[in-house]
């Protein structure tokens, strides 16, 4: 047979066998696998297997993440022009929101977030499989993804870099890779950027593009976040309806704003049995009571209107739901199968505190009035202590069965005693 | 008296080419064959040499360490080859079948009256040990042990298994003795399963603790059962028998002879003809597999059901415990966009753009391909789905690959048996080999505790 029959599926059949035991092998595989579901099959056990594996599950989750995507494009430049020219009076969806001139600063200021996000994760994964020569594993294709999305729209890409090798070294690569990490890398990138330029990810200026640029100048555009208004009690000022934040057209992280989408992708994620449902309704129950007891803490007066905190404490409970990251977090996050809590009953508690955490975090804290992320990492931290409770439980059920194991007689009682006394 | 199980969680795999319910009798095979893999943790110790004529019946080797558990030829013949692996371990026996069958016929037994010394003894001699299983270790039982109960599953769940229904038709009497003399052999009760639905000739059964089952696969496995119950505690020993397994006990003891005769199921998409046939323990393959004939070349022929068989070839012997064999097509091929495009050719558990939930009553025919690469576990919650024990599988699962005794032993190995991970494979989507990890967490646990 002349190498001009083989087929393309041939000629990397036969690259696959000429990289095996190399150094780039991983590198190769990699590419290969993207493009051919690989042809390895069973050996004992079960001869056959389901139709999904990791690819296909990572896959789901970002098939869930692209509308929030193309939102984020659209309100990152209806946000922009809203700040130079003021919200439009009438609003209309298709001529306001879905415009190109919205969407093209989507181009130049999103999309850079996501190549550089994929680029450089992609790059630093790829070096550890040829170092480590372990396969390149598919965790970071949701992580590049959530990465743009919940940073502020202006990051500088430098500083994105800088956080991202971060998050994958120190954050997955140093416990072994995809699986064995013990926090949510993307979290973990997002709180290197916070720690590490505070001033760039707070305030007032980095939600809208070229807040920052245009500071101090006679054309200064502010884009302060909701959160950001009641964190410093000026609610009042806010000129946002609920539709809005519940739809999402409201400044925030690149695609934190939009609740409605992300609802839906929440619901595909059940739908689609990748996500666990226990997380997410535990987790909304958890940050409606911790609303509920902030709204009480005001209804009976023991806060006044001068406190720094009156504002998010009086913030209806059910609100802390619609803005800020706390639904993106919830859905996307803290359903991390990894860093998550692994058993069903620990999945509830987990679940619960990061809601009940995240509103208490968010008023509480002075500095930046958002909590999920540290929440979801603080909990990220507790999953493990969380899961050891549960299988005790398990365990202790099975003692206590062997301390009762009581042998039934049969017939008579003369045998159930010979049996006691060689199991005892 | 019957109590009801009802299995909830699990997952039936539904998959083309079940067995017709009609049986042909299978051509004798020349070459008889004895796997030692099918026993496994026994040291064979042989009692006869190479070129040695056997009955059927008579003993072949025995339990290194256990030297009253003897095994016997399932054909009169001559021990042509003793097939040795690494290190001169024996892999394989091979019987070349004389025309005039033999065999060594024992007294009868008065099974009724019999003490329990006496049936031990009878069913070690006549070489029907084997067939009693036990747990913790899923290995032949030790016979100086008193189990706790005996367990015989007669309900089956597993993909494309042999009906029992069909193949116990008209063994009532062998499958009473064989209970009766199962029932002296321990203080607790013998505890027989049968579909809820179920036409059983075991459901007739004396001396019974009889249970009726309903649910998805594992329902049908024994341990699922056992877990509920009667689930086993540390230090405690319970034996398992198939059913099919006590149709040879029963004949033992009704007859004298070991009759390695078996009715077993010929399945799978790559069969032209799937149905019955009447054949024995060691049988090579291929004198049934193309009586039925083979779709194309590039098959695999699993001795057993596709979760828990294990990969054999046409020339390859019928299995001690088999009473099915599946021929699928090998999956050796590249899939295009496999890992995104919607699959509708295929079994999943989730509804990841994959469609199987839509039509729960579509029989499958999939193959050999794992449908993606090997992984660290990352899914969590899923096994959980397909996996009605009272244990925690994952958490079990890496308690073993991390070889840590106390937790294997807390989190109830002894409970197990590889074929209870064998659905939590199907659905891994890291595709990790669950069934060898609770097969050397198993041996492990065996060889330090004991």
């Amino acid at each position: 047979m002349s190498d001009k029959k083989l087929t393309f599926k041939k000629r990397l059949h036969i690259l696959k066998h000429h990289y095996r035991g190399k150094k780039m092998a991983p590198a190769f595989n990699a590419l290969h696998t993207f493009l051919f579901a690989p042809d390895e099959t069973t050996h004992n056990g079960s001869h056959v297997r389901a139709a999904d594996d990791l690819k296909r599950t990572m896959n789901t989750v970002i098939m869930a993440l692209v509308p929030v995507l193309l939102f984020s494009m659209f309100n990152a430049g209806y946000q922009h022009f809203s700040a130079i020219n003021g919200f439009p009076q009438e609003f209309s969806l298709v001529n306001d929101f879905l415009t190109w001139d919205n969407f093209w600063i989507g181009i130049i200021k999103v999309l850079p977030l996501v190549v550089v996000s994929y680029g450089v994760g992609l790059l630093v994964e790829f070096i550890f499989a040829v170092i480590k020569g372990h396969e390149v594993e598919e965790g970071y294709l949701v992580t590049g993804m959530l990465v743009p999305l919940i940073v502020p729209i202006d990051t500088p890409l430098w500083m994105l870099s800088v956080a991202v090798v971060f998050g994958v070294v120190i954050g997955k690569e140093v416990f072994g890779g995809t699986g064995m990490n013990i926090l949510n890398p993307a979290l973990t990138i997002r709180a290197f950027l916070f720690f590490a330029y505070p001033t760039w990810m707070s305030g007032d200026k980095v939600w809208v593009y070229q807040a920052v640029e245009r500071a101090g100048g006679p054309d200064a555009i502010s884009g302060e976040t909701i959160l950001g208004y009641l964190a410093q009690n000026k609610g009042a000022e806010m000129s946002y309806s609920v539709s809005d934040m519940f739809f999402g057209f409201i400044p925030g992280s690149v695609g934190e704003t939009s609740t409605f989408l992300i609802l839906l992708g929440g619901l595909f994620l059940i739908f689609s049995k990748i996500a666990s449902w226990r997380i997410m309704l535990s987790a909304v129950i958890g940050s409606l009571v911790m609303g509920l007891i902030f709204n009480g803490v005001v209804d009976q007066g023991w806060i006044g209107e001068t406190s720094k905190f009156y504002g998010l404490m009086s913030f209806d409970f059910w609100q802390h739901l619609i803005v800020g990251g706390l639904a993106f977090g919830i859905v996307y996050m803290a359903t991390d199968p990894v860093t998550g809590a692994q058993t069903n009953r620990g999945k509830w508690f987990y679940g619960f505190f990061i809601g009940f955490l995240s509103v208490m975090i968010r008023v509480f804290n002075p500095a930046y009035p958002e909590g999920v992320f540290l929440a979801i990492l603080l909990m990220n931290v507790f999953a493990p202590t969380i899961d050891h409770y549960v299988v005790r439980g398990n365990v202790k059920r099975r003692l206590k069965r062997l301390k009762n194991a009581t042998i039934l007689p049969k017939d008579s009682a003369g045998k159930a005693n010979e049996l006691h006394a060689e199991t005892a | 008296m019957s109590k009801d199980i009802r299995i909830k969680k699990g997952l039936n795999i539904k998959l083309v080419g079940a067995a017709e319910q009609t049986t042909s009798k299978a051509v004798l095979s020349n070459v008889y064959a004895i796997g030692l893999s099918d026993f496994h943790g026994v040291t064979p110790k042989m009692l006869v040499k190479q070129g040695a004529e056997v009955k059927a019946g008579e003993p072949l080797f025995y339990n290194k360490n256990k030297e009253s558990m003897l095994f016997v030829s399932p054909v009169s013949g001559e021990l042509v080859e003793i097939v040795r692996g690494a290190r001169r371990r024996i892999l394989s026996l091979k019987i070349l079948a004389d025309k005039e069958q033999a065999a060594v016929v024992h007294d009868l037994l008065n099974v009724e009256s019999a003490s329990k010394e006496e049936v031990k003894a009878y069913l070690l001699k006549g070489g029907c040990w084997p067939f009693i299983k036990q747990r913790p270790y899923d290995i032949v039982a030790d016979p100086d042990v008193n189990p706790k109960a005996i367990f015989v599953s007669g309900y089956v769940t597993a993909p494309l298994a042999a009906d029992l229904n069909y193949v116990l038709q008209g063994k009532e009497k062998e499958l009473q003795a064989a209970i009766t003399a199962l029932d002296k052999l321990t203080p607790g009760k013998v505890h027989v399963s049968v579909g809820k639905s179920d036409n059983s000739p075991l459901a007739g059964l004396k001396g019974v603790e009889l249970h009726k089952v309903s649910g998805p696969h594992p329902a049908g496995l024994v341990g699922t059962q056992i877990n509920r119950i009667n689930p086993i505690n540390k230090g405690e020993t319970v034996w398992t028998v198939t059913p099919q397994d006590l149709v040879i006990i029963g004949e033992l003891l009704l007859t004298g002879k070991f009759n390695a005769e078996r009715t077993v199921a010929l399945v799978g998409s790559s069969v032209k003809a799937p149905k019955y046939y009447t054949t024995k323990i060691g049988t090579e393959i291929s004198t049934f597999l193309y009586a039925s004939g083979v779709e194309g070349d590039n098959f695999r022929v699993i001795n057993g059901d596709v979760l828990t068989g294990s990969k054999s070839a046409p020339d390859g012997h019928l299995g001690y415990y088999n009473n099915t064999v599946t021929a699928i097509p090998e999956g050796d091929d590249y899939e295009l966009f496999g890992w995104n495009k919607p699959v509708f050719n295929k079994i999943s558990a989730t509804r990841a753009l994959t469609f199987s939930w839509m039509q729960p009553n579509k029989k499958y025919d999939l193959t050999t391909n794992t449908n993606g690469e090997h992984r660290a576990f990352v899914v969590t919650g899923m096994y959980e789905k397909v996996f009605p024990l009272d244990i925690f599988p994952m958490q079990l699962l890496k308690a073993c690959m991390i070889k840590d005794l106390d937790e294997m032993e807390q989190l109830g190995l002894y409970e197990v048996a590889p074929e209870d991970f064998s659905l939590t494979e199907f659905v891994c989507v890291s595709k990790q080999p669950h069934q060898q990890i609770i097969r050397e967490g198993l041996d492990l646990l065996h060889k330090e505790i004991g």
